[in-house]
């Protein structure tokens, strides 16, 4: 007899009953009611902080962003119906490439539906079978995909370790197939920062190409706000950044920019590019009007950094596990999972949210509090996180 | 210098008898993640170590294919071979 369709599922279905048995709610379930603003939300029908959402300068609820979307959709309707390459391209699409090539000072920029697919896209037309693709071991989920659809072979280096992926390359310098290099500028889960500097050095030495996934740094670090590439001034090493609208830009939506001119061939083999309705114009204009926001108001990053520093001052004073880096991604690290269901669970009864993650979606095997910060927080709704936390891990005992 | 398969399966079970969560009662037909409870990313970080012994690469798509430390060992064994 054939086995049915979920029977491969067994052991996640056992690991899911066990949590769901341990957690008074369904952690995967959270439903944020509405929006009251950048920064409160109506869980379970009550007001709650919310420190979880990626939101880094809020402008999911820019005004303007708001006003350009129903202008747009007044105007143009609410949907393309169509492919980049057949009918889903508008003028709309053209000037949102133009603006990001112009703001990253690139030749070009390749705008997809949603950043999953910028990373799937971009990796799937640089690379296949006969070629090799050295990714960082704590790569996001949409950058192991990406390999996969490409049919590339994959070697993980060490997290953030140019040495370690030194030694890799160098294993493969005799091979005859293309090779790239992809690293992360903010690492989603934990905050950390690369040292991208460090792998332009490999990358030159080795003559490899490099693609950096700036989405959780893009508007939040470098004077321009261009990210940890501008930060540690080796932008124009980097041969193409990936990113997203969904984190700072506050809509939905991924790029890619490049001073390769044969970004038009990339147009044409790219599945998850073409094989997809384009991104609906009001989300074009919106994603246009926060871009110039975040070029117009440079104080949104000062800001930024100032609550970044304040969270993360404020964890280590009460003695919390968080990574060394300040970055508006802040995790905390818990031993096992079910200190982490108990500290998630307590958190959100006193009004916090923030995201549970767990293995094996995480390094090392350990839970995480995962937080991100905004530019919009107070002053006092970062203190009373950090004093939730604080009295939250007193009586749990785990400080 | 480590170069048989049954060489690299030897090597590979000191390794893992170094981690004290690992059954004591392992053997080259141990099956990775059924008998070890390896999960992928444990499989990953695991084969990176050894990696780093043998002075080897594995590609990710080769370990689609592996079940059992002997499995892995003639892995390694054909791709230090390949590297040579």
């Amino acid at each position: 007899m054939s086995a049915g369709l979920f029977d491969k599922y067994s052991t996640l279905k056992g690991n899911y009953e066990s949590l769901m048995a341990a957690s008074p709610r369904n952690p995967f379930g959270v439903v944020i009611e509405r929006p009251l603003s950048a920064t409160v939300g109506i869980i379970e029908g009550r007001e709650t902080l919310l420190f979880g959402t990626n939101n880094y300068l809020g402008l999911s609820q820019s005004g303007l962003a708001r006003d350009a979307a129903i202008h747009t959709a007044e105007t143009m309707g609410v949907g393309t119906t169509g492919s980049r390459i057949a009918n889903g391209t508008f003028g709309l699409h053209q000037k949102l490439e133009k603006a990001l090539a112009d703001v990253f000072q690139k030749k070009h920029a390749m705008v997809f539906s949603t950043g999953y697919q910028a990373n799937l896209g971009t990796i799937s037309a640089l690379v296949n079978k006969d070629d090799i693709l050295f990714l960082d071991a704590d790569s996001h989920a949409s950058i192991y995909d990406g390999a996969r659809l490409s049919g590339a072979q994959v070697i993980r280096f060490r997290h953030n370790d140019p040495a370690d992926l030194e030694k890799r390359i160098a294993r493969t310098d005799k091979t005859t197939g293309a090779r790239l290099i992809i690293a992360e500028g903010i690492y989603s889960m934990t905050g950390n920062i690369a040292p991208l500097n460090e792998f332009v050095d490999v990358k030159k030495r080795h003559n490899v190409p490099l693609m950096v996934d700036e989405a959780h740094s893009f508007g939040v670090l470098g004077d321009h706000g261009r990210g940890v590439a501008e930060m540690q001034g080796c932008e124009k090493d980097i041969d193409f950044i990936v990113g997203t609208f969904s984190k700072s830009l506050g809509t939905v939506g991924g790029y890619c920019v490049t001073d390769h001119d044969e970004i038009d061939l990339m147009r044409l083999c790219s599945r998850p590019y073409m094989f997809t309705a384009s991104l609906p114009p009001e989300i074009i204009a919106a994603t246009l009007a926060a871009l110039e926001e975040i070029s117009n108001r440079p104080e949104l990053r000062q800001k930024l950094q100032d609550n970044a520093a304040r969270l993360h001052q404020g964890f280590k004073a009460v003695g919390l596990n968080t990574s060394n880096f300040i970055s508006p991604v802040i995790a905390v690290t818990l031993e096992d999972i079910p200190q982490a269901i108990a500290f998630w669970n307590a958190l959100l009864d006193a009004g916090v949210y923030v995201n549970l993650s767990l293995p094996p979606a995480t390094p090392d095997n350990r839970p995480l509090l995962r937080c991100s910060v905004m530019a919009a927080h107070s002053a006092a709704e970062i203190d009373r996180a950090v004093d939730t936390f604080g009295s939250i891990a007193k009586e749990l005992k785990l400080v | 210098m480590t170069d048989s398969v049954a060489d690299i399966s030897h090597l590979i079970l000191q390794k893992l008898l170094e981690n004290p969560k690992v059954p004591r009662d392992i053997s080259g037909d141990s099956r990775i993640v059924e008998d070890l409870a390896f999960d992928s990313l444990a499989v990953m970080n695991f084969v990176m170590e050894i990696e780093d012994t043998l002075d080897v690469s594995v590609p990710l798509d080769k370990l689609a294919d592996i079940r059992t430390i002997n499995d892995l060992a003639a892995c390694l064994h054909a791709i230090k071979a390949e590297q040579a």
